[in-house]
C-alpha cells in the first residue's frame, strides 16, 4: 500500500506512541436503523464474501439465527427476538445486526498486551492487525460487547474492520452497500445522527415514543450506533447493553502489558516509555503498579477457574 | 406489474398480502421503506405468519392460508357499505354500469350453469345484454339489478365482518381496521398498492384471488396511477420474460394463443379472435391481433410461411385440451404415455407436488434432458439416496442426460423484471468446464434433429426443415442474432398507398415499434409486445440512462419496458375524464387539449379524446373488468372456496370441496386426506436466506440457513410435546418428512368456524445435492391439484399432522 | 490451556511486534508503516468490471461481476468478486443475501462442468462426450416423434401435434435463449411446453 487515504491512527495498542495529527480526518458512522431491518442477512452475505470468509455449515437448532454467535469467521449476525409487547399487545420481531460496536473508547484496545495489534484510526474504526495479534483473548475481555473471537487455527483475534479496506478507497463497508432496505446506512458521524433523528421522528410518529438513537456514553460513544425503537430498552435487543462500560479489571490489564513490554524492551525505551505515557495526551491510562499486580493475581485465579 | 418497484417509493399505502415481498424480494421491498421514510406511507401485512414483512410493517393481522377472497370480498363490501369508492373513476373506468345478461346468477356456491360430471361450467349465460347496435348495455344510473355493480353488491353481500372472522380467523376488529386504512385511498390523491406473488397464485383457485383485489383496486381507483397498482412480484429472474414468450403449451409469445383442433383453418383461428369493440368508437387493441400473428409466423416460417398457405398455419401444432400444463404432463407421465423430457434448468422433483408421483412419473420416462448449471435432483431422480431419495435404481430404466450450461455471469442476453423492464447483461467469464451457453445446446439439438430429418424424412418434417433459421452459425445462435429477430423485422420493402415514391418500410430494416407491423408477411416479429427493444438506433434493452425527469421513478432511458416502453400500465387512468391528473401532485400523463403528454408513454392513441375513449384499450370494453363474463372459468365473480384439504367445511357452502371448476385427476382425489387424521393447516413457502432448491449449492447461504425445518405455533409445540430446535415428522396423506421445528410465537392458533385451527409453515429449500444439510421439502406432500384457470397447484394449503420424531433414519 | 498458550504467545509476540512500537515511543514516528500494516489492499483495483443482472428474482437487481484478468489473451478471467450496481435504478448497489452470495453459486462445487450420461438401472452418472450426447438425444427425439406423431385427429382435422415428448423450459435463462428454445420446441410439434411461472 503506497498510500492511503483520509486514514490516520489514533491509538495503537499496547503503545503509548501518538501519531502526529497529519490530517483532520471525519469520524466516520455505520447508523443501524432496527426498525427498518427485515433481517435478511445480506449484510453476512456481504461480510462473509468481502472479506473471503468461510463460516463452518451449521445445524438449526430452533432459531433462525445462523451461525448462532459471532465466531473468527462471522464478523458480524443477525439476532433475532420475538417481543409481545405489553403496552400494545401487539408481537414485534426485533432483529439486531450484531457486530463491532467501534468503540470511540475501546475496551478491547485497551486491554490488548500486544503492540500494535489493535488500533484505532483518527476516522474512529478501531482494526485488528492480525500480524501483531498473539491470540491472547484479552481483548474479547475488554470488550464490553462480546464481540472478538479468538481463531484457533491461527490463535488470532478477528472481529469486524468496518471495512477498513473499502473505507480507506472511500467507498462504504460492504454490509452497508448491499443492505436492501437501508436500514445500514454509512457516512460521517454528525450525518449519521442527523439521519438518526429524523427516523426517530417517523417512529414517533408511528407510535414508538421511546425510540432513539444508541450512541452509549460509556464507552465514549461508538461508531456502529443504532435507532431502536425501544431506545429505553436496549436489552430487548438480544441484550443489548444497556450501559455498556469497559470492566475496571480491563482498565487495569494493560498496566501488566506495558510491564512485560518495558522488560524486553530495556532501561533507555522504557524512560522514553514511562516519559510518553506521562507526557502525551494520549495515554490509555496512567500506569500503576500496584493496582495491576492487583489485577495479575484475580486474573490468575480466573485463569485457574476457568 | 402494472408498475415498476421504483414506482412504489410513491405510494400512501403498501398492502402486502399473498405475499413476503422483504423476504423474497428485499432489493424490491426497499421502495416500500422509501414510500414510509419520504412519504409517511403505511404498510399491511395480512399473512398467516408473522414474516419478516410483517416485522417491519404498521400493522399486521393473521389470516388463515386460502381465505384470501373471503377477506377481500369482505372488504369490497365494506368499501360499498361505507360509500368509500372512487366514484367517477368506477362509473367512467369500470364495467359497474354493464347490464348482465338475463339467466345469470350465484347461489350456494355455484354460478349459472354448473355441470358437475365435467367439474366445469356452461358459461352462456356469463355475458353482457347487447343492444340492438350490436353494443352492450349500460346504464349511467348504477341502479339497474342488472348493473354489474348491484350484482356485485348483492354478490358481495355474505362476507361481513364476522363471516370474514369465521371463515379467515382474522379478528373481527383487525379486519374491520385494515378496511378503514385501506378504504381511505378511495380518494382522488390517495392510492394504495398490492404486492402479491406465489401466496395468492399457489392455490387451486389462485386467479381469483387476484382477481378480487384487482376489483378492489378498480373500486378505489388505484389501477394505472403513480403509487397504485396490481403488483405481482413474480418469482424467478425470467419468469416474466418467458411467459411474455409463450413458453407454455397454449401460448405463442406476446399473449396470442395456439388454435385448438376446433378451429381447423386460419380463418376459424381468427373469426375466434375478433375483438370488436363492446362500446361505440371504443380502441379495442387486440384487433390487430392479425398483424401481430402473421408478423410471429414469419418470424418462425420466413419464406414458407406465405398467404397461399395461411402463413404455416398448419405448421403449429393444434391442441385437443387447454393446456398439457404441468401438472397434466406429469399425470400422463405416471400413466406412462410420455417417453422423452427436457428440463432446462428446472428441478420438478422437488418443485411440483407431490413427490411420491413425480418421481414415479420419471422412473416411467424413456429419456429425460437436463440442462443446468447445477447438479439437481431432478437429474438424479433415479439415485439412491438413503431416506432423501429412496429409489432402486436397478429398477428405473430411464436414460438420462445432464447438460452442463452457463450460468448468468457467463452469458449475455436480456431478462425481464417484474416490471416488465427488459434488461441487458453481458458475460463476465466463460463456463466452466465444458460447460455450453443454453443457445449452443438448443442450436446442436436442433441443426442434428434437423439433419436426421434431411436424411431420414419422418414424420411431417416440414415444420423442422422449414423453421426460420437464419443464423451466422445455425448451431450456436447469438444473443443480439436473436434480439432483432424478436423486435421484428421489414421482409419486404412497403411503399405508402397514397404515394408509391416514399417507402414505409424499407426491407432487411429493423422495426420500429409494433405499429408498424403488418398481416400481409412484409413484416417478421418474433414477439410484438418486445417490437422496439432492437430497433435501427440499437439495441434499447442496454440502455443505462439513470436520468429521471420529475422524479417520477419512471426512469424511461434505463433499459426497455414493454410495451413501447410504457412503464405504468393504464396510465390513461391516472386522468379523469377531462384529461386532468386525479393527483395533480402525482402527474403521469394529461391531455394538453390535443394529445397526452407526460413523464410515460400513454398507455392510448396519443390523440385519443379523454372523453371518447376509455383507457383500458386491451379490453372490447373500453373499460376495466369488475365482472369479468365468461373469461374465467370459475365464475364471473370471485367466491370463496376452501383449499382442497381444508380444517373447516366451506361456511358459505358446506357441501363443495375445493373449487368447484378446478380440475383434479382421480388418482389425486382419492389421495387428498382429511383433517380428522391431519388436522393442522398448512403452507409452504421461501426464506430471505434462500432462492429455491440453487443457493442450497452455495456455501454462504447454506451458512446463512443450513438446514430443513418446520415452524409450528408455542401451543401446538406444548400440545405435542414438541421441543425448540427438536426433530418433527411431518406427514400428509402423500408423504412424510423429518424436520426441525422452530417453535414461535409468530405463528399462533386461529380460530375459524367456532374450531383451533394451528397452522405449520414448511419452507422449501433443500434436498440431497449441494453445500446445505441434505433434507426434505413440503413437495413430498403437497396436493397434486391446480388453479382453475391456469393449473397453478395448490401449494400454499394442505393437510398435515406434526409428531415429535427422532430424525430421519439414515442409513 | 488457552491461557498458557497465550502467555508463550505473548512473550514471543513482544519480541517481534514491539520493533515498531518502540520505535514509536522512541519517537521516531513510524505511523505510516503501521498503518500499512493495519489495512488490507483493496481487492479490486485492477479487476474488469462487466455489468450483468441477479439471475435469482424478478427485482433483475443490476450487478457488477469483478474478474480477474484485463481479458488479455493469455489470462484466463475468472470472477473473484460480486456487487451490487449503484447506478441500477431498482437496487441502487444494495443486494439481498443471495445476490450478495452470487459469487458462490459461480463457484459452486456442484456445478455441471461436464456432460453426463447415466443408462438404464444404472447407480452413477459417467462422463460422456457433447457430440455423442447430442447424436443420442436428437436420435430419441426422433425416434418418438416418429412414431408417436399426431397429424390429423380422429375427426381428419390436421392437428400436427407430439404429445409423448415434453419440454420445461427454465425461468432464468435469457429472453434469446427462451426464443431460441420456442422456435425449436413448436417446430416439432411438442405441446407439453410449460415453464416454472406457476412452481
Amino acid at each position: 500500500m503506497a498510500s492511503l487515504q483520509s486514514q490516520d491512527f489514533a491509538r495503537i495498542s499496547a503503545t503509548t506512541s501518538r501519531p502526529p495529527d497529519v490530517r483532520n480526518d471525519f469520524a466516520v458512522a455505520k447508523l443501524i436503523d432496527v426498525s427498518k431491518c427485515i433481517g435478511c442477512k445480506a449484510c453476512q452475505a456481504a461480510c462473509l464474501e468481502w472479506n473471503n470468509l468461510r463460516e463452518e455449515i451449521g445445524v438449526n437448532v430452533g432459531v433462525y439465527d445462523n451461525p448462532h454467535d459471532l465466531t473468527p469467521n462471522s464478523w458480524t449476525l443477525m439476532r433475532f427476538t420475538e417481543y409481545e409487547n405489553p403496552e400494545s399487545g401487539n408481537l414485534e420481531w426485533l432483529i439486531r445486526k450484531d457486530g463491532c460496536m467501534h468503540c470511540a473508547d475501546p475496551g478491547c484496545l485497551k486491554a490488548c498486551p500486544a503492540p500494535g495489534a489493535i488500533v484505532q484510526y483518527k476516522n474512529g474504526i478501531v482494526d485488528f492487525v492480525s500480524e501483531n495479534c498473539i491470540g491472547c483473548g484479552y481483548c474479547v475481555k475488554g470488550c464490553p460487547f462480546n464481540i472478538p473471537r479468538i481463531n484457533k487455527a491461527d490463535q488470532k483475534a478477528y472481529k469486524c474492520t468496518l471495512c477498513s479496506d473499502r473505507v480507506a478507497v472511500g467507498q462504504a463497508p460492504a454490509c452497508a452497500k448491499a443492505c436492501p432496505t437501508g436500514a445500514i446506512v454509512f457516512g460521517t458521524k454528525s450525518d449519521m445522527i442527523a439521519h438518526a433523528n429524523d427516523r426517530i421522528q417517523d417512529l414517533k410518529s408511528r407510535g414508538f415514543k421511546n425510540a432513539g438513537l444508541y450512541d452509549p456514553p460509556g464507552v465514549g460513544g461508538t461508531h456502529v450506533m443504532y435507532v431502536l425503537h425501544h431506545n429505553d430498552k436496549p436489552e430487548l435487543y438480544a441484550n443489548l447493553p444497556k450501559n455498556p462500560s469497559i470492566s475496571p479489571v480491563v482498565e487495569l490489564w494493560k498496566g501488566v502489558t506495558k510491564v512485560a513490554g518495558l522488560a524486553t524492551l530495556g532501561f533507555a525505551a522504557a524512560f522514553a516509555f514511562v516519559h510518553a505515557n506521562i507526557a502525551r495526551r494520549n495515554e490509555v491510562t496512567r500506569f500503576d503498579r500496584i493496582r495491576a499486580e492487583e489485577v495479575i493475581d484475580e486474573e490468575a485465579k480466573h485463569g485457574r477457574q476457568a | 406489474m402494472t408498475n415498476s418497484w421504483t414506482d412504489i417509493k410513491n405510494t400512501d399505502l403498501v398492502i402486502i398480502m399473498g405475499g413476503n415481498a422483504a423476504e423474497a424480494h428485499p432489493c424490491g421491498f426497499k421502495w416500500v421503506t422509501e414510500a414510509k421514510a419520504q412519504r409517511g406511507a403505511k404498510l399491511i401485512v395480512v399473512d398467516p405468519r408473522f414474516t419478516r414483512s410483517a416485522s417491519v410493517a404498521d400493522y399486521y393481522a393473521p389470516i388463515r392460508q386460502g381465505t384470501d377472497i373471503a377477506f377481500l370480498l369482505g372488504a369490497i363490501r365494506y368499501c360499498l357499505e361505507n360509500d368509500k369508492i372512487q366514484h367517477e373513476y368506477v362509473k367512467a373506468f369500470t364495467n359497474a354500469s354493464y347490464i348482465v345478461k338475463e339467466g345469470y346468477g350465484y347461489q350456494d356456491g355455484l354460478f349459472t350453469g354448473y355441470e358437475e360430471a365435467k367439474r366445469d361450467y356452461d358459461r352462456s349465460t356469463w355475458e353482457y345484454e347487447i343492444g340492438s347496435d350490436g353494443f352492450a348495455v349500460t346504464d349511467d344510473t348504477l341502479q339497474h339489478p342488472r348493473s354489474v355493480i348491484q350484482l356485485l353488491k348483492k354478490h358481495v353481500a355474505q362476507y361481513t365482518p364476522e363471516m370474514v372472522e369465521r371463515i379467515c380467523g382474522t379478528p373481527k376488529n383487525k379486519f374491520l381496521e385494515i378496511c378503514k386504512m385501506i378504504s381511505e385511498t378511495s380518494a382522488r390523491d390517495k392510492y394504495m398498492t398490492s404486492m402479491y406473488a406465489l401466496g395468492w397464485t399457489q392455490h387451486s383457485k389462485g386467479s381469483q384471488n387476484i382477481r378480487s383485489m384487482a376489483m378492489l383496486q378498480l373500486l378505489l381507483g388505484n389501477i394505472g396511477v403513480r403509487g397504485g397498482g396490481m403488483n405481482a412480484l413474480r418469482g424467478h429472474s425470467n419468469i416474466q420474460g418467458l411467459t411474455d414468450l409463450g413458453l407454455m403449451s397454449n401460448l405463442i409469445p406476446g399473449y396470442l394463443t395456439l388454435a385448438t383442433e376446433k378451429e381447423p383453418d386460419f380463418e376459424s383461428y381468427m373469426s375466434k379472435r375478433q375483438f370488436k369493440p363492446l362500446r361505440p368508437n371504443q380502441m379495442s387493441y387486440w384487433q390487430n391481433y392479425r398483424k401481430f400473428m402473421v408478423s410471429f409466423m414469419k418470424a418462425m416460417y420466413g419464406s414458407a410461411a406465405t398467404a397461399e398457405n395461411s402463413y404455416a398455419y398448419d405448421y403449429l401444432p393444434k391442441l385437443d385440451v387447454p393446456a398439457y400444463d404441468m401438472l397434466l404432463t406429469f399425470d400422463l407421465m405416471h400413466q406412462g404415455k410420455v417417453n422423452g423430457y427436457f428440463c432446462q434448468g428446472f428441478n420438478p422433483l422437488l418443485s411440483l407436488s407431490n413427490r411420491g408421483k413425480v418421481s414415479k412419473a420419471l422412473s416411467n420416462l424413456k429419456f429425460l434432458v437436463v440442462m443446468d448449471p447445477l447438479q439437481t435432483e431432478t437429474a438424479r431422480f433415479w439415485k439412491d439416496e438413503g431416506v432423501f431419495n429412496d429409489v432402486k435404481s436397478a429398477d428405473i430404466k430411464t436414460e438420462v442426460f445432464e447438460l452442463p450450461t452457463s450460468c448468468f455471469a457467463e452469458d449475455e442476453g436480456a431478462l425481464v423484471n417484474s416490471g416488465r423492464w427488459l434488461q441487458w447483461h453481458w458475460a463476465g467469464a466463460e463456463p466452466p468446464g465444458e460447460a455450453k451457453h443454453d443457445t449452443w445446446i438448443m442450436g446442436q439439438l436442433f441443426v442434428r434433429l434437423r439433419e436426421l430429418y434431411r436424411k431420414e424424412g419422418g414424420a411431417f418434417p416440414d415444420p423442422i426443415l422449414n423453421l426460420n433459421w437464419p443464423y451466422r452459425d445455425p448451431a450456436y445462435p447469438q444473443p443480439d442474432e436473436l434480439a432483432r429477430e424478436i423486435n421484428g423485422y421489414v421482409v419486404t420493402t412497403v411503399k405508402d398507398p397514397v404515394d408509391p415514391t416514399k417507402t414505409l418500410l424499407e426491407k432487411g430494416k429493423q422495426v420500429a415499434g409494433f405499429a408498424q407491423l403488418r398481416d400481409d408477411g412484409s413484416t417478421a416479429c418474433g414477439c410484438w409486445i418486445y417490437s422496439g427493444c432492437y430497433t435501427e438506433a440499437g439495441n434499447m434493452m442496454a440502455r443505462r440512462d439513470t436520468n429521471d425527469p420529475g422524479n417520477t421513478g419512471a426512469y424511461s432511458n434505463w433499459a426497455f419496458s414493454w410495451p413501447a416502453n410504457r412503464r405504468i400500465l393504464y396510465n390513461r387512468a391516472s386522468a379523469d375524464l377531462e384529461g386532468r391528473p386525479w393527483d395533480p401532485s402525482r402527474r403521469l400523463i394529461s391531455w394538453n387539449g390535443e394529445r397526452w403528454t407526460g413523464y410515460d408513454v400513454p398507455d392510448i392513441a396519443p390523440t385519443a379524446k379523454p372523453s371518447e375513449v376509455g383507457p383500458f384499450i386491451m379490453n372490447p370494453e373500453g373499460v376495466s373488468r369488475l365482472w369479468v363474463r365468461g373469461m374465467m372459468k370459475d365464475g364471473p365473480f370471485p367466491a370463496h372456496y376452501e383449499p382442497f384439504e381444508s380444517p373447516i367445511a366451506n361456511p358459505v357452502a358446506p357441501k363443495i370441496r375445493g373449487n368447484p371448476a378446478a380440475r383434479i385427476f382421480k388418482g389425486d382425489l382419492a389421495a387428498l386426506g382429511t383433517s380428522d387424521k391431519f388436522p393442522y393447516a398448512a403452507t409452504s413457502y421461501r426464506l430471505t436466506e434462500h432462492f429455491h432448491f440453487w443457493t442450497k449449492h452455495n456455501w454462504v447461504n447454506a451458512v446463512l440457513q443450513p438446514e430443513f425445518f418446520v415452524e409450528i405455533s408455542e401451543q401446538l409445540a406444548k400440545e405435542k410435546n414438541i421441543q425448540p430446535g427438536g426433530w418433527v415428522k411431518v406427514s400428509s396423506n402423500r408423504g412424510e418428512v423429518h424436520a426441525k421445528a422452530v417453535v414461535t410465537k409468530r405463528i399462533k392458533p386461529l380460530t375459524c368456524d367456532g374450531k383451533t385451527v394451528h397452522v405449520v409453515g414448511i419452507p422449501l429449500h433443500w434436498g440431497f445435492t449441494g453445500a446445505a444439510k441434505k433434507g426434505f421439502g413440503p413437495n413430498s406432500l403437497t396436493p397434486f391439484v391446480g388453479d382453475a384457470n391456469i393449473e397453478t397447484p395448490e401449494f400454499k394449503a394442505f393437510l398435515v399432522n406434526v409428531e415429535p420424531s427422532n430424525g430421519p433414519v439414515v442409513s | 490451556m488457552l491461557h498458557e498458550v497465550s502467555r508463550r504467545q505473548f512473550l514471543k509476540g513482544t519480541g517481534t511486534g514491539i520493533a515498531g512500537s518502540a520505535i514509536g515511543a522512541l519517537g521516531f514516528g513510524g505511523s505510516e508503516t503501521a498503518l500499512a500494516q493495519a489495512v488490507r489492499p483493496f481487492k479490486l483495483a485492477r479487476t474488469t468490471e462487466t455489468r450483468n443482472t441477479c439471475p435469482y428474482c424478478s427485482v433483475a437487481c443490476g450487478v457488477i461481476l469483478y474478474g480477474l484478468g484485463d481479458k488479455s489473451k493469455n489470462a484466463k478471467s475468472a470472477i473473484i468478486h460480486v456487487e451490487g450496481d449503484p447506478d441500477h435504478p431498482t437496487n441502487r448497489g444494495t443486494l439481498c443475501p443471495k445476490g450478495a452470495a452470487l459469487l458462490d453459486f459461480i463457484h459452486s462445487e456442484t456445478r455441471t462442468k461436464y456432460p453426463m450420461y447415466r443408462g438404464p438401472g444404472e447407480r452413477e452418472f459417467r462422463r460422456i462426450g457433447w457430440d455423442e450426447a447430442l447424436d443420442r438425444i436428437a436420435r430419441l427425439m426422433k425416434d418418438d416423434r416418429d412414431k408417436n406423431f399426431i397429424a390429423k385427429n380422429k375427426d381428419g382435422v390436421t392437428v400436427n401435434r407430439w404429445t409423448t415428448t415434453g419440454f420445461l423450459a427454465a425461468s432464468a435463462t435469457t429472453n434469446e435463449t427462451a426464443y431460441a428454445t420456442y422456435k425449436v420446441v413448436r417446430s416439432t410439434g411438442i405441446l407439453a411446453f410449460d415453464n416454472q411461472a406457476r412452481v
